[in-house]
């Protein structure tokens, strides 16, 4: 694997051989020097074209417990607004000396673009409304614990997945459809006709307008994150009427199946997609997913940029 | 005196034969102080031209080019992209109006044809915006530009979306049969994100897309309008097969519409912009294979009237951004007659007489140029004769255009290369070497 750009650059045994690491890595958080040689004199860039404290803290935190020099630059702002095209941040960037350039953009496709004009390896941390691979990766490590982590990638064979919200703008739906059918799960998109992209059908998923009558038989929910900007463009009529279509609320946490995993990648509206009752319940991984993030980015980290750079 | 003869070249017209015209087929043809004279009447002085195997069309006219100045001369001069319409058999360009400033004056359109006149490739016609500033507001100075000549006038790159605007400008160009050439695009159903098709890619690469009924409605809406002002209108570059079944619908309503379609409509779809290259970000976007064949079936049956290039050089550095914010836009001009001979005659779905007129009959009598441009050619008029050996094929070497600019969606594809001559207003303004 040269590039981490989408969940299907990953083979299942990628997968498989991903998550396990992260388990290992997962200890390293326990350790009270929390230090692996592995990418020692390895530069790692965070080069964020759009604020994401979470996903670039995770990144910087997995690179520095690797120790690698992880330098975090920020680009904000439309580099078209700049009068700096991408390719001339990034060559900038890479003339540096990078080994591995870790891109959050607000344009889907810019970490693949970048790809054929630098030579260090890339990961996308975030495209536009494509998508976000490492976000999938730790929502299967959150969730294989969940089912049982003994039984390897199996854990997902047979299960059903909600994702419910702005399927359309979202790039954590995109990677986890990808990754979860990979994986053997049937997600189950859930969505107003408005949220839901062109060409849906062709994804291999269950498309469903019905969240009541999806929720009492999955074995996960995954809720997603809704603009609230969405109202003035017209895909729903108002937050109250998105919440009672489309909000995990008291009584839909009640009509799960017990056991069911609640996730969400954050930040949440609470009261929106999400009720406190949700995110705060028993069988809510909400912070298990925030916790496998630096873990999930570890190991990839590891897997990309080990090899001849270890010890 | 110059005289130049052109030996044995097989001469397609494309034209009603007439009293002076020249006759098809196989002969020589002379041009002396720039126009067509009796071969019989060649003087010993005559520069020669062995044109034996080589096919004679009278010079394509491109009823869509962006020649970028005034405003961006580091992407396209007048000079350099009439060099470049010169070398893809053009003799004659339409100069879209977005310029910066924008052609929305008298004034400024006269300037554009002098640029073109003093370069002297390809003769140049201003297009006149319809609205101030291109805004979609307040009408431009239609009459104004009129009286200069201007025939044609759009917002192109921009959708006359008003349409009590576009209702007062159909009317208004009535008065000097002007034509109003409409970039059909509802911008409110595309949105301002919008940036390729919208179907099962845009949906899987996270890309916001055109829906191909951002560009029908706006046709049927402007058909409309055209009928109740019986006045004529001109659709840009048409890209989908809703259109087509639009324009088909008005046609036969008898309502004065005629159409044109790009090259790259009609060979390119959407799926080359799977890896993001910003080089296949064009407005209409590259649509999916059915549309092509729609397309195609239209320029055979007429429905589409003409072919028009929508060149559009960008600067690299307007193109080197994430694909959502790169420039819209692709290279046209010298590669438009290989693409049309590529997909529509090497296919069968013209022959060379439909050829000429859907690339110089048509745009020459949609444009109203009203000269000896899109004609088929007569002794006394003056020579627009474009010269091709339609066997000739080539890769695509963008490093090689005559452009300034380089996004060329065509490089490094096999492709008819078949301009050798090019006549322009009397005088050859491309021979290749
Ligand atoms: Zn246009």
């Amino acid at each position: 694997m040269r590039h981490l750009l989408s969940a299907a650059d990953l083979s299942l045994t990628d997968v498989g051989s991903i998550l396990d690491l992260a388990e290992e890595m997962a200890d390293v958080q326990h350790r009270s020097i929390k230090k692996l040689p592995a990418l020692r004199g390895r530069t790692v860039v965070n080069l964020f074209f759009e604020d994401s404290t979470r996903t670039r803290s995770s990144f910087e935190i997995a690179g520095k417990w690797l120790s690698a020099d992880v330098i975090n630059i920020s680009a904000k702002g439309s580099s078209v607004s700049k009068g700096e095209s991408l390719r001339d941040t990034v060559l900038t960037v890479a003339a540096m000396g990078v080994d591995a350039l870790v891109i959050r953009h607000a344009a889907s496709g810019a970490p693949q673009q970048v790809t054929g004009w630098i030579d260090a390896q890339v990961i996308n941390a975030g495209d536009g409304m494509h998508e976000h691979p490492t976000q999938a990766l730790l929502d299967s490590f959150t969730l294989r614990k969940h089912f049982g982590a003994d039984s390897g990638v199996d854990a997902f064979a047979g299960r059903r997945i909600a994702i419910v919200g702005d399927i359309t703008h979202s790039r954590v739906a995109r990677s986890n459809v990808i990754l979860l059918k990979k994986l053997g799960a049937t997600p189950i998109l859930v969505a107003p006709p408005t949220l839901l992209p062109s060409g849906v059908d062709s994804w291999g998923c269950e498309v469903s307008h019905d969240l009541d009558q999806v929720i009492t038989g999955v074995d996960a929910v995954m809720m997603l994150r809704v603009q609230r900007e969405r109202m003035s463009g017209g895909y729903f009529p108002t937050p109250r009427e998105y919440t009672v279509g489309y909000g995990l609320t008291r009584d839909r946490v009640a009509a799960l199946k017990p056991g069911t995993a609640i996730c969400h990648p954050g930040p949440m509206n609470r009261g929106l997609e999400i009720s406190a009752d949700a995110a705060d319940a028993a069988n809510s991984l909400i912070l298990d997913q925030v916790a496998a993030g630096v873990a999930v980015r570890m190991s990839v980290l590891y897997h990309l940029l080990g090899g001849e750079g270890e010890s | 005196m110059t005289e130049l003869l052109i030996k044995g070249a097989n001469l397609v017209t494309g034209g009603d034969d007439h009293e002076n015209a020249l006759p098809a087929g196989g002969q020589d043809i002379l041009i002396k102080d720039g126009r067509y004279a009796d071969p019989a009447d060649a003087s010993a002085e005559a520069t020669v031209i062995d044109a034996d195997g080589l096919t004679a069309l009278p010079g394509l006219i491109d009823l869509h080019t962006h020649l970028r100045e005034p405003g961006r001369e580091d992407a396209e001069t007048v000079e350099s992209g009439t060099r470049a319409a010169a070398r893809g058999g053009f003799a004659a360009v339409l100069a879209m109006a977005n310029t910066n400033p924008v052609t929305d004056t008298a004034e400024a359109a006269a300037h554009i044809r002098t640029l073109g006149e003093k370069a002297g490739f390809a003769q140049v016609f201003p297009i006149g915006a319809v609205s101030k500033g291109l805004a979609g507001e307040e009408l431009a100075e239609l009459g104004l530009m009129a009286r200069i000549g201007v025939r044609m006038f759009s917002d192109d790159g921009n959708c006359v979306s008003d349409s009590r605007l576009m209702r007062r400008a159909l009317e208004y160009v009535r008065a000097f049969d002007g034509v109003i050439a409409q970039h059909s695009q509802d911008p409110r159903l595309a949105g301002r994100d919008a940036c390729c098709h919208e179907g099962e890619i845009s949906g899987r690469l996270g890309l916001a897309g055109w829906p191909s009924a951002a560009e029908a409605t706006v046709i049927a809406r402007d058909a409309e309008l055209a009928k109740l002002t019986n006045s004529r209108l001109h659709v840009c570059h048409v890209s989908t097969a809703e259109s087509v079944d639009v324009l088909a619908w008005a046609k036969k309503r008898g309502i004065k519409i005629t159409a044109e379609v790009t090259p790259h409509h009609l060979l390119l779809t959407t799926a080359e912009v799977q890896g993001y290259d910003p080089t296949y970000k064009v407005n209409p976007p590259l649509r999916p294979d059915e549309d092509v064949a729609a397309l195609r079936a239209a320029l055979a049956d007429g429905t589409i009237d003409a072919v028009a290039t929508d060149h559009a050089p960008h600067a690299r550095h307007d193109k080197e951004h994430a694909f959502a914010d790169a420039a819209f836009g692709m290279l046209g001009l010298e590669t438009a007659l290989g693409v049309v001979i590529e997909t529509m005659l090497n296919t069968g779905a013209l022959d060379w007489d439909t050829l000429v007129q859907r690339t110089s009959i048509a745009p020459g009598r949609i444009a109203g140029l009203g000269s000896d441009l899109g004609m088929r050619p007569a002794y006394g008029q003056t020579a627009q004769l474009t010269v091709i050996d339609p066997q000739r094929r080539n890769p695509v070497d963008a490093a090689e255009s005559f452009s300034l600019s380089r996004n060329n969606p065509w490089h490094g594809r096999e492709l008819p290369d078949p301009v050798m001559i090019t006549i322009a207003d009397g005088r050859i303004s491309y021979q290749r070497q």
